[in-house]
């Protein structure tokens, strides 16, 4: 299922990068950020079911 | 006692007739008629006009004596051309309107979006035309008046309504009080707030929204296109969205949306108006251009149908049938469809040719047009203005995106009217060639139109009757065929004969066009002659053979108009 996925060096990379970009746009605009990246990454991914699976497993645990 | 406004509306660029009003004591014999129309908006008059073609007579009510307040319904598609065209004023509409195709979407002084609807050589009229409402109106009854077989009656307002299962009686109020009318059938084209759909109880399905949109007519001398603009979260206006369009006589349409909780009263006020108007003006670098208003509302976004247009003798239509967001350019424009796909059937069933079940396929196709539309139009207003956190959270994370990121552009699209395929209507025909076919339109769909030649389209050729498109380079119509639409048209239905293919007059034929260079029969993907197209009335394709025979002809129309008579 998962034709790319990252390494760790990679994960850890994505992980500061993420929270930098966070806290950069500052508790304000933070929603507004991750909806923005979310739509953008699933363009990337280009599969809505697969989105959808994302949007279920991202739901959980809350 | 019922009594229309009696001076004319106040505009400054429409000068208003009062008609004189239609007084039960200047008739005073009975009043029994085949159908009376209640309201003479543009769909009741369409919805006279067609039935008139057909040799139904009618009795067209209206509760005003003029025409409508304000410009209303000012863009038409093509499809409504097409259909104007039909009843004789599409002319006037294409000397008098502003033709587009253009759509832009602004967010932060960048146009984010650019809608470019298609326009093919073969289609006589655009995609879009502007007018106002008045003027469209103001055309369809000058028809209306040169056609002996509708009488209008201004100032009189339906009052009360009662059927059985021969026929309405109505009360009928007028400046001189109310008389009782008796109709075999009433179609209900009395609008939004319809009173016949009141007085039978019937509830509308669907949403109603929370926004609300001020609608403004102002005059002002712009340099800009006619190309419709959309703006989004505006500094002056944050979160809302605002719609400009461009009107004949120097008139701009300006939409905006209030924000949540501001009442109707409190937005029509003029300070209230007048800033804001002017905030949009500056924000499109024209401040301080100067504008005078002719005529503004309140308008709230709904998406609501009734779940059937067929209620014993009475028959709804328009947004007496249903609601439907403005955004789109919904409203007018369904309901021409609406009217024409009513107005043969409830023609074929006065006439006798048809029994009354031929009207449900009236509600089945336009009930499933509504709530097609609904669902289209529910995407378009969860953009505009939506409906919680969630919605509003994507919304501006897509203006936001939109600035650098191309591939969401689309989402600013709300998709406009369309004519309706119907593909599962009843109407079309079991047994025909329609899968096999590789082009042309299908079943159920409206006809592509075809150039001909200069200023000769297809549709030109069409009337109210059904037409038969027989593509064939024989010198005959065969003789089992001929046969075949006697033998109907001996009973009473009417059926045009229009032979394809063919550089001389096709004997048999009404009429031959001999599209010497193919391209009609390119477009209808036809590969050889004898192949067919049948088109109903209201020129939906209801079969279409790769190779017609008098049997499966003889079929599909039985089974399209409902004809009464052994099979």
């Amino acid at each position: 299922m998962s034709q790319n996925t990252l390494t760790i060096p990679g994960l850890e990379q994505v992980y500061d990068a993420l929270a930098t970009a966070i806290d950069g746009a500052g508790p304000e605009k933070t929603e507004l950020f991750l909806v923005k990246l979310a739509l953008m990454n699933a363009q990337a991914l280009g599969d809505p079911e697969q989105f959808q699976r994302h949007l279920a497993a991202a739901l959980r645990d809350l | 006692m019922h009594q229309p406004h009696a001076e004319p509306r106040r505009s400054i660029y429409y000068d208003y007739q009062v008609f004189d009003a239609w007084l039960p004591s200047q008739h005073p014999q009975p009043q029994h008629h085949a159908v009376v129309i209640a309201g003479a908006g543009p769909i009741g008059l369409v919805a006279a006009l067609e039935l008139a073609r057909h040799g139904v007579k009618c009795v067209l009510l209206e509760s005003e004596r003029q025409v409508s307040e304000g410009s209303r319904a000012i863009v038409f598609t093509r499809r409504s051309m097409e259909i104007l065209q039909q009843v004789g004023v599409a002319d006037r509409v294409t000397q008098n309107g502003l033709p587009w195709r253009f759509g832009n979407s602004v967010y932060r002084g960048q146009r984010v979006f650019r809608m470019e609807a298609p326009h093919d050589p073969d289609d006589r009229f655009f995609p879009m035309i502007n007018l106002q409402q008045q003027y469209l109106e103001e055309y369809l009854i000058d028809a209306v008046r040169a056609n002996p077989l509708i009488e209008l009656r201004w100032g009189n307002r339906v009052n009360a309504v009662t059927q059985d299962g021969q026929g309405a009686t109505l009360e009928v109020d007028t400046p001189e009080g109310p008389y009782t009318l008796q109709a075999d059938w009433l179609v209900a084209a009395d609008g939004a707030r319809s009173g016949i759909r009141s007085m039978l109880d019937l509830k509308l399905e669907g949403a109603s929204y929370e926004g609300r949109f001020v609608i403004a007519d102002i005059r002002i001398d712009l340099p800009l296109p006619t190309e419709r603009l959309a703006f989004f979260d505006p500094d002056w206006n944050p979160g809302n969205t605002i719609l400009m369009h461009r009107e004949p006589h120097g008139i701009w349409r300006v939409d905006y949306q209030l924000p949540p909780g501001e009442d109707a009263e409190a937005a029509l006020k003029p300070e209230s108006l007048k800033a804001r108007i002017d905030a949009q003006l500056a924000m499109i670098g024209h401040a301080g251009v100067p504008w005078e208003m002719d005529w503004c509302s309140v308008y709230s976004a709904r998406a609501l149908t009734l779940p059937d247009y067929v209620h014993g003798r009475v028959l709804f239509t328009g947004d007496a049938a249903h609601l439907l967001p403005i955004f789109g350019v919904r409203g007018a424009n369904t309901g021409f469809q609406d009217a024409q796909a009513l107005a043969w059937r409830l023609a074929f069933v006065v006439q006798g040719l048809a029994a009354a079940p031929l009207l449900a396929g009236y509600s089945s196709e336009r009930v499933g047009a509504a709530r097609e539309i609904i669902d289209e139009a529910g995407k378009s207003t969860r953009f505009m203005t939506p409906p919680t956190r969630g919605f509003r959270l994507l919304r501006d994370a897509v203006l936001s995106l939109s600035l650098s990121e191309p591939f969401v552009g689309p989402l600013y699209h709300w998709r406009t009217s369309r004519p309706h395929e119907y593909r599962h209507s009843p109407a079309n025909s079991a047994g025909d060639d329609n899968a096999l076919f590789k082009a042309g339109p299908g079943h159920g769909a409206p006809p592509q139109n075809v150039r001909l030649g200069a200023d000769d389209h297809l549709l030109d050729h069409l009337d109210h009757r059904f037409s038969l498109l027989y593509f064939t380079e024989g010198a005959a119509v065969p003789d089992a065929l001929q046969a075949e639409v006697n033998g109907l048209r001996a009973r009473g239905l009417p059926l045009r004969m229009i032979a394809v293919g063919s550089a001389q007059p096709v004997a048999g034929a009404d009429e031959t066009l001999a599209d010497a260079d193919g391209h009609l029969r390119e477009r209808y993907g036809v590969l050889a002659s004898g192949a067919a197209y049948l088109l109903r009335p209201d020129q939906h394709v209801c079969a279409r053979w790769m190779s017609l025979d008098a049997t499966r002809l003889r079929a599909a129309l039985l089974n399209a108009a409902g004809l009464k008579m052994e099979a």
